[in-house]
């Protein structure tokens, strides 16, 4: 285990998600589920189309707004190489349309709503990635992949 | 009117989602990997956003499905599907391939387009173009 984890800072982040989410469901009925709204984007017109970009472009600007009050940028640490990352985009956004959610819609909301298909899902994706990054960092890293 | 009150609730929902991905440096990539690697120097920050998400969310569902209805709309949201079929399961292997590949999943991918970084903007083009592709398919498939 690394002692470079963070303890306050990722509650309250993560408080703050959970009142997000929790207000989209009590005042609109909606799942707070990112690849759901992002996709669903394409493909919607009229109000449907405008409240999916007015979310996403708050998302943008919530992270802007925490850099701009804190002064300092989120640090981004890559450890992959392009191609990987073309690869990786792909597979996240047909992976989780294909599978109706992600971290959020599966994980924060899903699970509040005590979804069995969430948290199978939720099961499913994190061990697959468990295992994506064991296989990456501790046996083809020794033969120079990343 | 109805309409706009909706939109601008759905803003700062946004705005909320935003702040709490970056704050809680979920943004980085490296932090993300760093929990997936359970058999490395294991970092249990995700764990705590995790949790501290569910802590409001958990007890705020249940309350709110105490309603019949949301305050501002006309019904929940529910999807239509409640079995787990082989798209539910085939969906989260590709999801978690893409998310252990390079850390990042759709949420933090787009606050992430206002670092305007290149890696970043390059991974999020490639995660529209797959929802798009899947968009094809859903279109002709189904």
């Amino acid at each position: 285990m690394t002692d470079d984890f963070i303890v306050w800072p990722a509650l309250a982040g993560g408080i703050l998600i959970g009142i997000s989410a929790f207000m989209l469901y009590l005042l609109n009925g909606r799942i707070a589920g990112i690849s759901g709204i992002t996709g669903s984007v394409l493909g919607s017109s009229g109000h449907e189309f405008r409240w999916r970009v007015l979310f996403v472009g708050g998302m943008v600007l919530g992270g802007l707004l925490v850099t701009w009050i804190t002064g300092k940028p989120p640090q981004l640490q890559f450890d992959s190489s392009l191609l990987f990352t073309v690869v990786a985009g792909l597979l996240v956004g047909f992976g989780t349309r294909l599978g109706s959610g992600c971290t959020s819609g599966h994980g924060v909301c899903g699970l509040a709503r005590l979804s069995k298909r969430s948290l199978v899902s939720m099961l499913i994706f994190m061990g697959v990635a468990i295992i994506t990054v064991y296989l990456k960092r501790h046996v083809f890293a020794e033969l120079g992949v990343n | 009117m109805a309409n706009w009150r909706n939109e601008s609730i759905a803003a700062v929902c946004g705005l909320l989602f935003g702040i709490g991905l970056n704050f809680s440096e979920m943004v980085n990539p490296a932090r993300v990997l760093g929990f997936l690697d359970i058999t490395g120097a294991w970092d249990p920050t995700l764990a705590f956003v995790m949790g501290g998400a569910l802590l409001v969310t958990i007890p705020g569902f249940a309350l709110a499905r105490k309603r019949l209805k949301p305050l501002f709309a006309m019904d929940y949201s529910e999807p239509a599907n409640k079995l787990v079929d082989k798209r539910l399961v085939a969906g989260a292997v590709l999801f978690g391939c893409g998310w252990g590949l390079v850390g990042l999943c759709p949420g933090p991918a787009i606050v992430n387009i206002g670092t305007l970084n290149t890696q970043a903007l390059v991974f999020v083009a490639a995660m529209l173009a797959g929802m798009f592709i899947y968009g094809i398919s859903a279109g002709k498939g189904h």
